[in-house]
């Protein structure tokens, strides 16, 4: 009895010394969950795939996302009512919040991770917050007529300290340089298309690219030549075609870019596109299960993952870039929310809300390696992102 | 709202037709709170305050009989985000769902 209980210390002090390590802990595995309905994060870890801690009172996280401090230590969470949150990833607790605006969407951090900006739907515009004091920066109202503010949607950083984002009401692009952060330099590209309901930019930098929900195609903004202007790309894509409804916009972060292709969802269509990144047309139509929300390259660029929007989203689909078609169909269970790969690509964590799940899989055997209960989860963040322009 | 004024003539009657078979079922209520929520939630926020599409809070939906909502959320709004959810809601259902969220008891 005694042994038994020696054993099964030893066995659990093995277990914590697994999990912490001796000594100082470093950042570079850990990554947080979004508990969308409970206002609350999960802290993960990707080498032994448990939970380190819960951290609460973050707010309202429906659409919640992330971004992280260069060092990795912090991640800066915004959630739906405006609330910006700083958490301290070692000390596993929130060490800054302030409620910027009644409504927000999204975020990003400045490339010398001096700044964060918060885009936001009420009152529409950006607000750029110090990202140590969390205190007031800049504010730039999306004012596009008189006394007319839009949604501002597509928030990204770009090189430069610049941060590019899309009106939704007014189909504009705006880039804001922030090299003097209290006087922010605004470029404005008018008549982009309408409704622009998301924006990306490409791992290097270059190109900004806005989805548009009210117009065929994209608009593409060269950032090495932005004196060129915005232009439509893929615009007769799809002409003549009867749209489905759409349940649920696409999610333009995480596009996968394979050998000169982008790999991106098409908007009301059961069909990833495939667009050749130099001539930008379409080279391929993939059919899918359902509508693509979030399609995303596994980092070695050999497959794609896609999710689904209702009723789609107990799905998801892996395509192979090499022949560009479907090779596996997964079936994780209702509300597959995202996917977020770990930096080198062999596991896959993703959100299952519907059943309270997180479940990692194997990339290579699609065999699931862990299943981590957590209360409806969404968004999954890992700290690699702090070191890639766009995320 | 031209288009749509030959289905607010006849929508109270489909509603009141279908209305007698109320939503008993606990388990399709669950869902459809679930649907809300999150579906819904998706556009107009987890709580209903907003996002992309306008809040669904019982004060800003004040100007608007059940009825009108219930049609705007089984055909949608032609030419803004807003799809029809017909093919995953009875009349009845969405009849429910529009006097939930007048009263507020939704979500």
């Amino acid at each position: 009895m005694r042994t038994a209980f020696r054993i099964a210390t030893a066995l659990l002090w093995l277990g914590v010394a697994h999990a912490e390590g001796p000594g100082p802990r470093a950042t570079g595995d850990l990554g947080i969950i979004v508990e969308r309905e409970h206002g609350s994060l999960q802290l993960i870890e990707t080498s032994g795939n448990s939970i380190l801690a819960k951290i609460s009172g973050l707010g309202d996280l429906s659409h919640a996302s992330a971004v992280f401090s260069r060092d990795e230590r912090f991640a800066y969470v915004f959630g739906r009512d405006g609330g910006l949150t700083k958490v301290d990833m070692l000390e596993r607790k929130i060490v800054g919040r302030v409620v910027q605006s009644g409504n927000s969407i999204g975020g990003a951090i400045s490339q010398d991770g001096s700044l964060v900006a918060v885009s936001n739907y009420t009152p529409g515009g950006v607000k750029v917050f110090d990202a140590r004091t969390l205190e007031l920066v800049a504010d730039i109202p999306a004012e596009f007529a008189k006394g007319k503010l839009s949604k501002v949607v597509g928030l990204v950083d770009a090189p430069g300290n610049r941060f590019v984002f899309s009106l939704w009401d007014a189909g504009e692009i705006w880039v804001a340089d922030l090299s003097t952060p209290a006087k922010p330099v605004v470029d404005k590209y008018l008549d982009i298309g309408r409704n622009p309901y998301d924006g990306i930019i490409t791992p290097d930098g270059r190109y900004y690219i806005a989805g548009l929900f009210g117009d065929d195609g994209l608009a593409l903004l060269d950032l090495w030549q932005p004196q060129n202007g915005v232009k439509r790309i893929l615009p007769g894509y799809g002409k003549g075609e009867e749209k489905l409804p759409v349940y649920k916009m696409p999610h333009l972060e995480g596009w996968a870019m394979v050998g000169g292709h982008a790999y991106l969802p098409a908007v009301g269509r059961h069909e990833v596109l495939v667009v050749d990144m130099s001539s930008w047309q379409v080279v391929k139509r993939i059919p899918a299960r359902g509508q693509p929300v979030f399609v995303v390259g596994q980092p070695s660029g050999r497959h794609v993952w896609v999710n689904f929007a209702f009723p789609d989203n107990q799905y998801i689909q892996v395509i192979d870039t090499l022949d560009q078609r479907i090779v596996k169909t997964l079936e994780p269970g209702k509300g597959v929310l995202h996917l977020e790969f770990e930096p080198r690509g062999g596991e896959v964590w993703v959100s299952v809300r519907d059943l309270d799940q997180i479940h990692v899989y194997d990339t290579a055997s699609y065999e699931r390696q862990s299943l981590i209960e957590s209360r409806k989860p969404s968004g999954i963040f890992l700290t690699p992102r702090a070191h890639r322009i766009g995320l | 709202m031209p288009a749509l004024s030959f289905f607010s003539k006849i929508l109270p009657f489909l509603l009141v037709l279908s209305a007698g078979k109320s939503l008993a079922d606990e388990a399709r209520q669950q869902e459809l709170r679930q649907l809300i929520k999150h579906d819904c939630g998706s556009c107009h926020g987890l709580t209903l305050q907003g996002g992309l599409g306008p809040s669904l809070t019982p004060e800003r939906l004040k100007p608007f009989t059940p009825e009108q909502l219930a049609m705007t959320i089984v055909h949608g709004r032609p030419g803004t985000a807003m799809p029809p959810w017909r093919p995953f809601l009875s009349d009845a259902e969405a009849m429910w769902l529009a006097q939930g969220l007048k009263t507020g008891e939704l979500p």
